[in-house]
């Protein structure tokens, strides 16, 4: 091997550890910082952990949004129509946020199976629906628009 | 009489673009393979008349809408009779079908540039680049017609009203912010023909950069435009004040300019150095796949955000084999043809070369951890592994100890000269601007805000170091003219160009710094007479009316917001209903200024005479946008360098003192 050969090969080498340790890192602030979606009836059967950031979602059902009365404490549940989820939030629901309409929630599950939401998200049009809700829904044997007909 | 027939003529005029782009594509590349120069004369006038056509398409378009012509299905669902003439136009490009209208239209626009403002280009280089840019034209004009032609009629059943553009997109700042991203997105296809050109010529040289240089830097200016401008948009019109929020969306934007930025600066180092060339090539493909991608990643509808329009899977289809056959093919090419181009120059690695490499290594590993944190959920879902979301720890965690260690080598890559710089030059030149960055950036946070705090120290200390350093750098080349005006007007646009751009980062990251530091927030709820305090204002709610606008009617808070028990001004925020859609929107009161903005948002009727109300104190939010348009008002600047103006003079060597 030339010594221009070996110069070669060590920096490739330095190169391909360099890759593989970023790699590795990029990977680890991924694993600690994604958040997995939930059905209300996964976290029914369990399978949500409690007490970590989780996403979960669903439609909102109807008659069941409290307002505290003298405080922006909100709360609600979200369904599949299979299992129900109720989700307890301090501060301002998004314009959109309306009983019917599909939400993705993000926030803890608490130990008394409530969701402690840090953040609400119903988007800007009135036909969306966040595609983990309408899977979920689909998972459930539902669809939004049968929700809609028994409104 | 014509009338009725306006959107006929916008398809029309919209295949014989397509056309003159085929032509444009095939005759003049054949033409420099097999050097006749009758062919290669095609392309010219086949950019300009492809331009010319998409002039009238877009303009036929816009006529619909003005013209409320509902028989035009685009036009039936994005707009309404009452809207304000302002909205109709510029509802053209607020979905889907337009707004990929407006990007072929801004193709051709650069292609027509190219054509016209560099005449003295090697006519073979000018086929080329303009058959590659015909290349890219025809698969969007194809894309256009095949999967989202903005002139598809509603025959017979003509709707009597639109279904009116999506209120969010009624505002100023959607007028301007997607033509600005779209003019960036697209203006990288032009180093994109030059770099795909250079390869089939098998040559780069000083001349090649330095056509290929201000087209990039101009391109890059408008994406930064845009970008900001899509923060500022976010920031006042979705009523809750935050102004970068890691969606997808955002970072499919984020992507091309990373890469556009690692770009700019390699493309200083081909110029001035001859080196990196293959490197400089393969980062244009990237730079311009990767708007390619954001194109894809918005439109195909795979994510879910306000842009994601189109949920026809045809149309992601179609524009994923786009992509797959640009990049496919430019990579091949690459991997055939980048050994030719290639050529060995030694520097040390202490030099403004070794920087800039670092710089350009940074630089991609951002743009992969963004690519990464955005494809991720992505991939997982195609392969059916479940449903997740990136959230913005992921990319905080990652980004802001790059950006550090990008600002740390920013610093000495101007100070540093080509080739070789002796550490101990280095360091006599530069340790009065560090240690002044670090004893300013520890004390700032105590005199602003009487405690200290490491974040904030951490953020100034890198926007002082970035500013001391350029300072002191312009400080040593003022030091040897004659008089300080002889020593300014030495200094060629180029190194203005540079200290701008740089200068705009340092302000933008004072603002990043201070908001998210700073920031106070309180969601409160109030009546009529209540007061509440936030960061030494006091808002008192005066009253609640109800106003109409054209299109929509509006719940209207009147609060009074005094300081020092003075009464300083009035703050209306609004509540609207859209009527068409019955959408809700919240339109923010704002009260702008240097240091700090005054932020109201409605929250939700609470009954009983009661709102929720969000009130927020934004120090320094704007520095976040004036850096933003620093960094493009040097982008642009150093395009008036002498050097790009010089023609075929420019073979020669360029001795005056310039940034690059």
């Amino acid at each position: 091997m030339t010594p221009a050969r070996r110069r070669r090969l060590g920096v490739l080498l330095a190169l391909v550890v360099l890759a593989a340790v970023a790699a590795g890192l990029l990977g680890y602030a991924l694993r600690s910082n994604i958040n997995l979606f939930f059905s209300p009836s996964q976290v029914a059967a369990g399978e949500a952990p409690v007490g970590r950031q989780i996403r979960a979602g669903g439609m909102v059902e109807t008659g069941s949004v409290a307002r505290d009365a003298d405080s922006l404490a909100v709360t609600f549940t979200v369904t599949d129509f299979q299992a129900s989820l109720e989700v307890a939030y301090q501060g301002i629901l998004p314009d959109l946020f309306r009983e019917g309409q599909g939400v993705v929630v993000v926030g803890r599950l608490a130990d008394d199976g409530v969701l402690q939401a840090d953040q609400v998200l119903a988007k800007h049009d009135e036909n969306y629906m966040p595609p983990e809700v309408a899977d979920a829904l689909a998972a459930a044997g539902k669809s939004p628009a049968d929700y809609r007909r028994t409104e | 009489m014509l009338l009725p027939f306006i959107p006929e003529v916008g398809h029309f005029a919209l295949i014989l673009a397509l056309m003159m782009a085929l032509i444009q594509a095939g005759v003049p590349l054949a033409g420099a393979a097999t050097r006749r120069p009758l062919w290669m004369a095609y392309a010219r006038p086949m950019a300009l008349g492809q331009f010319a056509f998409l002039l009238v398409a877009f303009a036929s378009l816009m006529a619909s809408f003005l013209l409320d012509d509902f028989s035009v299905a685009y036009v039936a669902n994005n707009a309404n009779s009452q809207l304000p003439w302002y909205y109709k136009a510029t509802a053209v490009w607020g979905s889907h079908e337009g707004s990929m209208l407006l990007w072929c239209l801004m193709l051709a626009g650069w292609g027509c540039a190219v054509a016209g403002l560099s005449r003295r280009l090697p006519a073979a280089l000018m086929a080329r680049v303009l058959g590659v840019m015909g290349l890219v034209g025809s698969g969007f004009l194809l894309f256009v017609l095949l999967t989202s032609n903005p002139f598809t009629r509603l025959l017979p059943n003509v709707p009597g009203e639109g279904a009116d553009l999506n209120p969010l997109l009624q505002d100023v700042g959607l007028i301007i912010h997607p033509p600005m991203l779209y003019m960036g997105y697209v203006g990288f296809s032009v180093v994109f023909a030059f770099a795909i050109a250079a390869l089939l010529e098998g040559r780069i040289d000083a001349a090649w950069t330095r056509w290929a240089r201000p087209w990039t830097n101009v391109a890059w200016a408008f994406l930064t435009v845009g970008i900001a401008l899509g923060s500022w948009w976010a920031y006042y019109e979705l009523g809750w004040g935050g102004w970068w929020f890691w969606d997808p969306v955002e970072n499919a934007s984020l992507l091309p300019w990373l890469a556009g930025t690692a770009l700019l600066h390699s493309l200083a180092v081909t110029e001035k150095r001859g080196s990196f060339k293959s490197w400089t090539v393969l980062l244009a493909i990237f730079t311009f796949s990767l708007s390619l991608l954001g194109t894809f990643l918005v439109r195909s509808g795979v994510l879910t955000s306000v842009h994601a329009f189109a949920n026809d899977p045809t149309r992601g289809a179609f524009i994923l084999i786009l992509l797959g056959l640009t990049v496919g093919g430019a990579l091949t090419l690459f991997a055939l043809r980048a050994p030719r181009v290639s050529q060995a120059v030694t520097f040390g690695w202490l030099s403004r070369d070794a920087l800039l490499l670092v710089n350009n290594i940074l630089l991609v590993v951002m743009t992969v951890t963004v690519l990464l944190g955005t494809l991720y959920p992505l991939i997982l879902d195609a392969l059916g592994l479940g449903k997740v979301s990136v959230g913005p720890p992921y990319f905080n965690a990652l980004f802001v100890p790059l950006t550090a260690l990008l600002c740390l080598f920013m610093g000495l890559g101007p100070v540093a000269r080509w080739k070789r710089m002796p550490a101990r030059e280095l360091w006599r030149r530069l340790a009065g601007a560090a240690l002044g960055a670090v004893v300013l950036a520890a004390l700032a946070p105590l005199v602003y805000h009487g405690r200290w705090n490491p974040g904030v120290s951490l953020g100034l200390l890198l926007a002082l170091w970035l500013v001391l350093s350029l300072a002191r750098d312009l400080v040593d080349k003022l030091r040897h003219a004659r008089s300080l005006g002889a020593g300014l007007r030495r200094l060629a646009p180029a190194y203005w160009g540079m200290q701008l751009g740089h200068l705009g980062l340092a302000v933008t990251i004072v603002g990043v710094t201070v908001v998210s530091n700073y920031n106070v927030e309180r969601n409160v709820r109030m009546a009529v007479g209540d007061r509440v305090e936030v960061a030494g204002y006091t808002f008192a709610l005066r009253s609640l009316g109800k106003r109409r606008g054209p299109n929509y009617v509006a719940d209207v808070a009147t609060l009074d917001v005094s300081r020092d028990g003075e009464s300083r001004f009035t703050l209306h925020p609004e509540k609207r209903l859209y009527l068409a859609r019955r959408m809700p929107m919240t339109d923010v009161a704002l009260r702008p200024g240097l240091l700090r903005d005054l932020y109201v948002a409605m929250g939700e009727d609470l009954g009983d005479g009661a709102w929720a109300l969000r009130i927020q104190y934004k120090p320094f939010v704007r520095w976040l946008w004036l850096g933003a348009a620093l960094m493009a008002a040097g982008g642009v600047l150093a395009v008036a360098d002498r050097r790009y103006r010089r023609g075929r003079e420019a073979l020669r060597r360029n001795d005056e003192v310039t940034a690059s």
